[in-house]
């Protein structure tokens, strides 16, 4: 590796909704760029060095907990494995929007992701099931349980909530992140669910049929989940329903 | 002020804190979860190879059983484990990943007839019977005798974490999220809950419950470089250290994981190795068969994290400008399995990296990666000093893990741990004994001092810088308390650790003084928290002057049984001191199912203890007698070491294996 010293100018908007006196603004840092650098390690940076009130979040830091997605110059995406180098040495970081503002990048997916899953009941539903757990496991195809992993890789991070051009015009739509959790859950045998039940949960136009099909969702989503073609075949199968 | 009253609070919203959460739900308890994070960002959803469980379904597991897995277990513990805790994990494991398997885990499933696997780098043909057609499969990890560890592709901790997390939606559970416990509401030797910090609002709530539990995982983070989440601070073990009742175990068991990519210290699971993968130095030689020609990659964890470190100090490392490190090789795995089973490993390398790893090799290091130390606790979780506290899965010194933990036991403990512990936790608040009985005046008390302490951190003057002292443990951990120890550096660590304990008190918040939402706030109080628990890292390490599993010192380099099968144990008497006092809780030989001997690594330099060779005469003949009876080998094992009644009755039963049908008829 060669030494690479580039200054990079972050710009993030920022805003403390705790501080009344505080509005929307944007503030840059000068930094400099080291071998190997992420937005994780650059605004840790800023904290440690220029901003110790800077507010961000993130966990894992290693692509897998969804914690750390924000706009990246205008593109949802995670941040902590962003590297600065494949970046022009100008980078413009704002929150992702429609979450609740915690303050600066920080933003309550949680709370969001939460209402969802609640909504749409995504667990296993099995009114008869009587769960042995000293005995041989329910067998599956294991080519099943790879497809259902496939689904199951979502992380919540909301990218495709902030990708979606339906939910800016429609708040209540449940977004691929919903939709994916459906097919996921369509797909898996252990769930008793009918399609007649997942109808009544996304069969309407905060479902299915509320997707416009701009596809920002697949072009963002940092897991490469197949949000497109699971959409369309879930609105093929709950258009069948609705017949 | 704001008091919250329930029955249970737990502390952690991982894979322990969850499912301890739902069994107490189930049992009818009314529970509170506290964590920093969604539920679903825990650290847990990182754990990436897989869930150690005894099923015995595919080729290379079939004969598997209970009694296979307790004994690669306390191998690989160097016999520092709590034996009867490490037969009620393995007895448990095969339920946990039933009981996850109904919840919605998409494990990987046998497919009969013949497939390709790579062993020992060569190509080799496996064979999978009809019968175990659809079951649950596993992979091979380092340090087992068979292939268990079952898995999802390289995310089994999220799809775990995912499952559990949405049983806990199912059972509404009530989480309150980024809600940091700063202190544990304690009387006359009893927790009563916690004081927890708003992240957001900075507001302070006391919650009061009859049984608190700590689920907060690990203390990685006191390390410069390490494979944890930036969350794992050691926060539970600091606040249980800081009542001054509560004793913490083993603290200077730290595990290294051999194969962290350089220089982040990301992790790419030991599957790479399981599934065939080859370390590799300098010279493109695999190296590893020339220190350990059985086991080689797939030793026990320790045991290649201090292989791969004495052969780049014999110069044989990969020089990079962040020092050396070695190559991991996973392309003779060949890309279709790559892209299947081990698609986060390529995804981390691809975007970290900017590396094919079905083409090039891995950069990698040995890495802290894991806490075998923690809150000690009797085998039901509860603190054995103070009544009412809890605690489980990395968190917890329970002991099943000893000096060294082996890959997929630690998804594993945190599920079956929380199973169990709940089930205690349940029967504590069924009894009288867990009646509520504190004055508001104490409980206030406990809340005026946390809000004392962080004023205190803003309004100080011409203080510390938060950062400076952190950096400067994080740096002290990784030179002085790493892989290799000696005492003078030990001792140097522990001077350093203890004077920046001292003018940590004194530390400054600067440029930002919210009392509110306020990050630097937050390092503050935690950096304070951080020192003390790297401090009974390094004075564990330290006083124990012989090496056993991941503790391994140069100037003591036997494992000692005649003077050390003990437990480090401590606690922070005074909020004055300086250091916490240490006593020691004796391993008990006589008792033990499996006598201390030697682990098959590199050569034996034990220093034996003469109760070893006497319980190991006991328990052969004990084994002849019943072998004699024709007696089968859960009457062998309930002859040696008594442990079934220590469960749980509804978890007591067997576990069916394809070779072990449970015969009554259904």
């Amino acid at each position: 590796m060669e030494n690479n010293n580039r200054t990079l100018k972050i710009n993030i908007l920022r805003y403390d909704p705790n501080d009344k006196n505080d509005k929307p603004h944007m503030e840059s840092y000068k930094i400099e760029e080291a071998p190997g650098m992420t937005l994780f390690i650059a605004l840790n940076d800023i904290r440690e060095h220029y901003d110790a009130s800077l507010k961000f979040d993130f966990v894992c830091r290693a692509g897998i907990c969804g914690s750390c997605s924000m706009l990246i110059n205008g593109r949802p995406g995670l941040a902590c494995r962003t590297l600065t180098s494949k970046m022009e040495p100008e980078i413009t970081l704002a929150p992702l929007p429609l979450f609740e503002l915690i303050g600066d990048l920080s933003i309550y997916t949680g709370k969001w992701m939460r209402g969802l899953n609640e909504r749409l009941e995504t667990w296993i539903h099995d009114e008869e099931q009587k769960i042995d757990i000293n005995r041989l496991e329910e067998r599956m195809e294991p080519e099943c349980a790879e497809e259902i992993y496939e689904l199951d890789r979502c992380i919540e991070c909301g990218c495709c909530v902030a990708g979606c051009g339906t939910i800016q015009m429609n708040e209540d739509f449940v977004g691929a992140v919903g939709l994916n959790k459906i097919a996921r859950y369509q797909l898996d045998p252990r769930d008793k669910r009918s399609d007649e039940d997942y109808y009544e949960l996304v069969g309407d136009e905060n479902g299915v049929f509320g997707c416009m099909t701009l596809l920002g969702c697949e072009d963002v989503c940092p897991k490469d989940l197949p949000l497109q073609s699971k959409i369309a075949y879930l609105r093929r199968k709950m258009v069948t329903i609705g017949k | 002020m704001k008091i919250t009253y329930t029955d249970v609070l737990i502390i952690g919203g991982g894979l322990a804190g969850l499912r301890t959460a739902t069994g107490v739900k189930a049992r009818g308890q009314d529970v509170i979860l506290l964590t920093l994070v969604p539920p679903k960002r825990s650290h847990s959803a990182a754990a990436q190879g897989g869930m150690q469980a005894s099923l015995g379904n595919n080729s290379m597991g079939r004969g598997d059983n209970e009694d296979i897995h307790f004994e690669d277990t306390i191998k690989g513990s160097d016999w520092g484990a709590d034996q009867k805790v490490a037969r009620m994990f393995v007895s448990m494991a095969p339920k946990a990943i039933r009981e996850l398997t109904a919840w919605g885990v998409p494990w990987n499933r046998v497919k009969s007839g013949d497939h390709q696997a790579i062993i020992n780098a060569k190509k080799v043909t496996i064979s999978e019977e009809v019968s175990a057609h659809g079951l649950i499969t596993a992979r091979d990890f380092g340090g087992t005798k068979k292939w268990r560890t079952c898995y999802t592709s390289d995310g089994t901790g999220h799809s775990m974490l995912y499952a559990v997390d949405n049983k806990a939606h199912e059972q509404k559970i009530e989480v309150r999220e980024r809600m940091e416990a700063i202190a544990l509401i304690h009387e006359n030797g009893r927790c009563y809950g916690a004081v927890a910090r708003n992240l957001m609002s900075g507001e302070l709530v006391a919650y009061i419950a009859k049984a608190t539990t700590v689920a907060t995982g690990g203390y990685g983070r006191i390390y410069s470089v390490s494979t944890n989440a930036v969350i794992c601070q050691g926060m539970g073990q600091a606040i249980a250290l800081e009542t001054g009742v509560a004793t913490l175990g083993n603290m200077e068991a730290i595990q290294f994981h051999p194969t962290a990519i350089v220089p982040v210290g990301i992790l790419t699971t030991e599957g790479c190795r399981g599934d065939g993968g080859v370390l590799r130095d300098v010279d493109g030689y695999r190296f590893m068969p020339d220190y350990e020609p059985e086991k080689k990659e797939l030793a026990s964890r320790d045991v290649v994290s201090r292989r791969m470190t004495e052969h780049m100090r014999k110069g044989k490392g990969v020089p990079s400008r962040y020092g050396d490190h070695l190559w991991l090789d996973i392309t003779l795995l060949g890309r279709a399995h790559i892209e299947k089973n081990l698609r986060e490993v390529k995804e981390i390398c691809e975007n970290f990296l900017g590396i094919d790893p079905a083409e090039e090799w891995i950069p990698v290091r040995p890495t802290q990666h894991y806490s075998m130390g923690g809150i000690r606790t009797k085998y039901t979780g509860e603190s054995q000093t103070l009544k009412g506290l809890y605690s489980c899965g990395e968190a917890a010194c329970w002991d099943m893990h000893g000096f060294n933990r082996l890959g997929g036991n630690s998804v594993s403990e945190t599920v079956v741990s929380g199973m169990l512990v709940a089930e205690y936790i349940a029967d504590f608040c069924e009894t009288e004994e867990s009646t509520i009985n504190i004055n508001t005046a104490v409980i206030e008390k406990f809340v005026h001092d946390q809000q004392c302490r962080l004023e205190r951190f803003i309004d100080n003057k011409n203080g510390e810088d938060a950062y400076v002292l952190r950096r400067a443990m994080e740096k002290i951990m990784m030179d002085k308390v790493g892989i290799f120890r000696n005492g003078k550096d030990l001792k140097d660590a522990v001077d350093e650790l203890e004077k920046l304990l001292f003018r940590s008190h004194n530390i400054e918040v600067t440029r930002s003084k919210s009392l509110a939402a306020n990050p630097a706030l937050v390092n503050a109080y935690r950096t304070h928290r951080m020192i003390k628990v790297a401090l009974s890292v390094a004075y564990g390490a330290l006083l124990r002057t012989e090496s056993r599993g991941a503790h391994a010192r140069e100037d003591f380099p036997e494992r000692n049984d005649k003077e050390w099968m003990k437990r480090t144990i401590m606690r922070w008497e005074d909020h004055d001191h300086t250091m916490p006092s240490v006593s020691y809780e004796p391993i008990e030989i006589e008792t033990m199912e499996l006598p201390p001997g030697f682990r098959g690594y590199g050569k034996d330099n034990t220093i034996t203890n003469f109760k070893s060779a006497l319980r190991q005469k006991q328990v052969d003949k004990i084994r002849a007698e019943i072998e004699e009876e024709g007696l089968d080998r859960y009457e062998v094992q309930r002859a040696l070491m008594h442990y079934e009644e220590m469960l749980p009755e509804k978890y007591r039963e067997r576990n069916e294996r394809l070779d072990e049908r449970l015969d009554d008829g259904k």
